[in-house]
C-alpha cells in the first residue's frame, strides 16, 4: 500500500514503540503534524521552545531506557534543538531528533529557514541523515532507532525535506538493518574476561569506580554480585550515582571534582581499579597524570575507544557490561579485604564529607537533605548544572537504581526543567523533583506553560542564592573573591509560577523547609518552591582544577566558614 | 613515543558526506591529516580511503578507534607497520626553455617519470612513486622553475596474500543484536 512521507515516518515511530514525541511545529513540518491525527496512538507534546523539546527527550530516554523523540521544523526550529542533541551525545542518551527541512529543489539555495543541520549536528550525533529520497525513509527510521538505542548510546538526527513526507511510495518496513560499518561488541573477549579475574583475585587494595554505563546496561544486579562477592568497595562516578545503593555497606561515594575527598583518596591509593561503563572523564580524575598511581586498571566499556583514551588501562574488555559483568562474575573467587576497609572507615571519618554545618539560615544542603527525608529517597531527580547539582548529588542518598537525571559531559544551565518533564513523562508514577539553580531556571523556566498544559505533577525545587552560584564560587577562591557579572536579579518566582497556574511557595526560614516539601508532594499537581538560601554557600569538597584528586579543598574549619558565608 | 607518519587504509560505504564525515573528525579531535585519498574498490558500493597522518602511536590508535565509530566505515586499519606499497602520483609544470628542455627530459627518464604536455616555455612532467621519489623529483626540478604542482595523497596496500582490509560477504540479513538498553529495572532486588 502507497503512504506519504509523513506516514511512513509515523508508521515507523509506531513500529519502534515510540509513545511520545516533544515537538514545535513550522512549515517544514507541516505534512507531518497533518498527518499526526491518523496516530492518536503517538503523544505529542507541545513545548514552548526545541531546546525543551531536546531535553524533554532525553529525560525520557534516561528515565525510560528507551529512545526519546524531539522533532522541530527546520532552519531555527533545527537549531534549537542543538544544545539538547548536543547534551544526549556526551551523555550516552538515545534520542532521535527528526527536523523539517525545505523541499529538495530549495536545498542548496539558501532557501527561507533553510540550514545544513546534518552539517550542524555532525560532531554531536552519534550519526545522522539528510533523506532525499521518499523510498529511503523507513530504512533511516529504521536504522535510527537501532543506532541510537544499541551500543553505546547516543542521538541521531534524521532530517526530512517537506516535499519527501508528501510524496508517496509503497510503504513496507524492514525487519533488519543492514549495517556492516556498525557492529557494537556485546560480549566481553574470553581471555581478557579471565586476566581480568585474575587481577581481581588478586587484588590488596581494590576498589569498584561505575558509570553511567551501568545504568545504561541494566546492570544494577551484576554489579552488586561483583561488589559483595569479591568486597570490593563501590565509587560512581557523578552519572554513575544511581547504579548501586548509596547506603549499601559497599557504597564508597563518587570520585572527582565535588565527589567525597575519602572515595578520591581510595581511588588514589588503590592498588586495583575496576572501571566499569564509565570514561575518566577529567571532572572525574583531576589531574590525569596524578590519577591512582598504583592501580591496575581494568576498563570495561562497550565503546573502543574509551579504552586508553585518557588513562592506560592494564586489561581492557569490551563489551556491554551486563553480559560482561556476568561472565565475569562467574570467575571471581569470594574475596575479603579487611585491612584495606580499615583503612577506608578511617578516611571516612577523617573526611567527613557530608556534614551539613549548623546554620540558622536556610541551608542549600539542608534543603536537598529535606526532600531525601520526606520522600524516603523514592523521588526521581533531575538536577540544574552548577551548585544545586553538586548539592543534590551529595545531600540526597540514591537507593533507586537510576533515580538521578543530570546533564554530565555538557553541564548544560536549563536542563533541569525540561528534562523534569521528560522524566515525568516516562515514570508518571513517581514522584519526580525538579532540582534547580536561579540561573539555570530563568534559562528554560518556559517550559513551565508545557507542564501546565500537559498537567504533569513535576515538583520544582528553586535553590535561589541570587548568585550563578558555582562560578561565583570559583571567583572567590580562585579569581580573588572578584564576582563579575554573577550577581543575578531574578523576578519574583513565586509570582512566576502562579502566573502560570502553578501553586507556589516561598522559603525563607529553616522551619518552613520541611511543611514546604510536604506540602509539594501532597499537592496534586505540579508545585514550585523558591528556597531563599545562605546566598555565598560553597560547594566542598572541591579539587581545584588541574589538581589531583588528593589535593581537594575540604569543608573549611568552623572558624573560617564565617568568611565563607 | 615517537612521533612518526602512519598510513591508515579505510572501506568506507560510498554514501554523501562520508568523505566530510571521516575528515572532520580528525579537526574535531585535534588531529592533522597529512594526506587523504579517496577512490573506488573491487566492491560496489565500497570506497577506500588513504589517510597520511603524524602522530605517537597512542595519539593514531585513538583516532583510528574513533574514525572506526563512523557509521559508514566499515573497516579501518593501520598499516604502517605492515610494510606497504605506497605510491603518489603528481603532475608537475616545469618552466623549460629549449635550452633546458633536454637537461629536464633527462631527470624524467631517470626518474621513469612521463613527459604528458609539452608547450613552448613549459612542460607537464608525470611522475608516480613513493613520497621519496616524487620529492626529490620536484628538488631536482625546482631549480628550473616550478610553476604549478597537483600531488594526489598516498595511496597504499600491504603485499601478498590476504590484505587486512578484505570483508566477509555480510550480505545475508543477520539477526538483530538485543539493544543494550534495558529498561531501568524496577527497584525491589538490586
Ligand atoms: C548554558 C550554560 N551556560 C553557562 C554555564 C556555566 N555555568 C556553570 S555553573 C553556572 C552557574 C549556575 O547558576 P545557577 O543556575 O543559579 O545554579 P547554582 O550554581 O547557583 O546552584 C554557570 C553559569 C553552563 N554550565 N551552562
Amino acid at each position: 500500500m502507497k503512504k506519504t512521507g509523513a506516514q511512513i515516518l509515523c508508521e515507523g515511530l509506531v513500529r519502534e514503540g515510540v509513545e511520545v514525541i516533544f515537538g514545535f511545529p513550522g512549515g517544514a513540518v507541516l505534512p507531518l503534524y497533518d498527518t499526526f491525527p491518523q496516530y492518536p496512538q503517538l503523544r505529542h507534546i507541545l513545548v514552548r521552545h526545541e531546546q525543551g523539546a531536546a531535553h524533554a527527550a532525553d529525560g525520557y530516554a534516561r528515565a525510560t531506557g528507551r529512545a526519546g523523540v524531539c522533532l522541530a521544523t527546520s532552519g531555527p526550529g533545527a537549531t534549537n534543538l542543538v544544545t539538547g542533541i548536543a547534551n544526549a551525545n556526551l551523555d550516552s542518551s538515545p534520542v532521535v531528533a527528526i527536523t523539517g527541512q525545505v523541499a529538495t529543489p530549495f536545498i542548496g539555495k539558501d532557501a527561507f529557514q533553510e540550514i545544513d543541520i546534518t552539517g550542524i549536528t555532525l560532531p554531536i550525533t552519534k550519526h545522522n541523515y539528510l533523506v532525499l529520497d521518499v523510498k529511503d525513509l523507513a530504512r533511516v527510521v529504521k536504522e535510527a532507532f537501532h543506532i541510537a538505542q544499541t551500543g553505546r548510546p547516543g542521538p541521531v538526527l534524521i532530517d526530512i525535506p517537506r516535499d519527501i513526507l508528501q510524496q508517496e511510495v509503497a510503504f513496507a518496513y524492514p525487519e533488519n538493518v543492514d549495517l556492516p560499518g556498525y557492529k557494537p561488541k556485546f560480549f566481553g573477549h574470553p581471555a581478557q574476561i579471565k586476566k581480568a579475574a585474575e587481577v581481581i583475585n588478586s587484588a590488596e587494595r581494590p576498589i569498584i569506580i561505575a558509570g553511567r554505563g551501568v545504568i545504561i546496561s541494566g546492570a544494577f544486579a551484576e554489579l552488586r554480585e561483583l561488589a559483595e562477592k569479591a568486597q570490593i568497595p563501590v565509587i560512581t562516578t557523578f552519572l554513575g550515582i544511581g547504579c548501586f545503593p548509596e547506603t549499601h555497606v559497599l557504597s564508597f561515594g563518587w570520585l572527582g571534582m565535588h565527589g567525597m575527598a575519602y572515595a578520591n583518596k581510595a581511588v588514589h591509593n588503590s592498588d586495583v581499579i575496576v572501571a566499569i561503563g564509565m570514561r575518566f572523564d577529567d571532572r572525574a580524575t583531576g589531574m590525569v597524570s596524578a590519577f591512582a598511581p598504583q592501580a591496575r586498571i581494568v576498563h570495561i566499556d562497550i565503546d573502543p575507544a574509551e579504552i586508553g583514551k585518557n588513562v592506560r588501562v592494564n586489561v581492557p574488555i569490551v563489551g556491554d557490561v551486563k553480559n560482561v559483568l556476568q561472565a565475569l562474575n562467574q570467575q571471581i573467587i569470594p574475596g575479603e579485604h579487611m585491612e584495606w576497609f580499615n583503612q577506608l572507615d578511617k578516611w571516612r571519618q577523617e573526611h567527613p564529607a557530608l556534614v551539613i554545618r549548623d546554620s540558622e539560615a536556610v541551608l542549600p544542603q539542608y534543603v536537598i537533605r529535606q526532600i531525601y527525608e520526606v520522600t524516603k529517597g523514592d523521588a526521581t531527580i533531575v538536577t540544574g548544572v552548577g551548585q544545586n547539582q553538586m548539592w543534590a548529588g551529595q545531600f540526597f542518598f540514591y537507593d533507586k537504581p537510576n533515580s538521578l537525571i543530570s546533564s554530565g559531559g555538557l553541564g548544560t544551565m536549563g536542563f533541569e526543567l525540561p528534562a523534569a518533564i521528560g522524566a515525568k513523562v516516562g515514570r508518571p508514577e513517581e514522584t519526580v523533583w525538579c532540582i534547580a539553580g536561579d540561573g539555570g531556571f530563568q534559562m528554560t523556566m518556559q517550559e513551565l506553560a508545557t507542564i501546565v498544559q500537559e498537567n504533569l505533577a513535576i515538583k520544582i525545587a528553586i535553590i535561589n542564592n541570587g548568585y550563578l552560584g558555582m562560578v561565583r564560587q570559583w571567583q572567590q577562591l580562585f579569581y580573588g573573591h572578584r564576582y563579575v557579572h554573577t550577581q543575578l536579579w531574578g523576578p519574583d518566582f513565586v509570582k512566576i509560577a502562579e502566573a502560570y497556574g502553578i501553586p507556589a511557595l516561598r522559603v525563607k526560614d529553616k522551619v518552613e523547609v520541611t511543611p514546604s516539601i510536604e506540602k509539594a508532594i501532597e499537592h496534586n499537581g505540579p508545585f514550585l518552591i523558591d528556597f531563599v538560601v545562605e546566598p555565598e554557600e560553597n560547594v566542598f569538597p572541591i579539587v581545584p582544577p588541574g589538581a589531583s584528586l588528593i589535593q581537594a579543598i575540604e569543608i573549611p574549619k568552623p572558624e573560617k566558614v564565617t568568611g565563607l558565608g | 613515543m615517537a612521533v612518526t607518519k602512519h598510513t591508515l587504509v579505510a572501506l568506507v560505504e560510498d554514501r554523501p558526506g562520508v568523505l566530510n564525515r571521516v575528515s572532520s573528525l580528525f579537526r574535531r579531535r585535534n588531529f592533522n591529516i597529512e594526506s587523504i585519498a579517496v577512490g573506488h574498490t573491487e566492491q560496489p558500493n565500497l570506497s577506500r580511503m588513504t589517510i597520511v597522518v603524524e602522530g605517537n602511536d597512542a595519539k593514531v590508535e585513538q583516532v583510528r578507534k574513533q574514525l572506526d565509530k563512523v557509521i559508514e566505515v566499515v573497516k579501518i586499519v593501520d598499516i604502517t607497520n605492515d610494510n606497504p606499497v605506497a605510491r603518489e602520483l603528481a603532475l608537475i609544470k616545469v618552466k623549460a626553455t629549449a635550452s633546458t628542455r633536454s637537461e629536464i627530459i633527462q631527470i624524467v627518464d631517470i626518474f621513469r617519470a612521463n613527459i604528458v604536455d609539452v608547450s613552448p616555455d613549459s612542460l607537464i612532467v608525470e611522475v608516480t612513486g613513493d613520497e621519496e621519489k616524487v620529492n626529490s623529483l620536484m628538488d631536482l626540478l625546482r631549480g628550473f622553475g616550478i610553476r604549478e604542482i597537483a600531488r594526489t595523497g598516498s595511496i597504499a596496500l600491504t603485499r601478498g596474500g590476504a590484505g587486512p582490509l578484505q570483508v566477509e560477504e555480510v550480505k545475508a540479513p543477520k539477526q538483530l543484536p538485543k539493544p543494550s538498553i534495558r529498561e531501568a529495572e524496577t527497584p525491589p532486588d538490586w
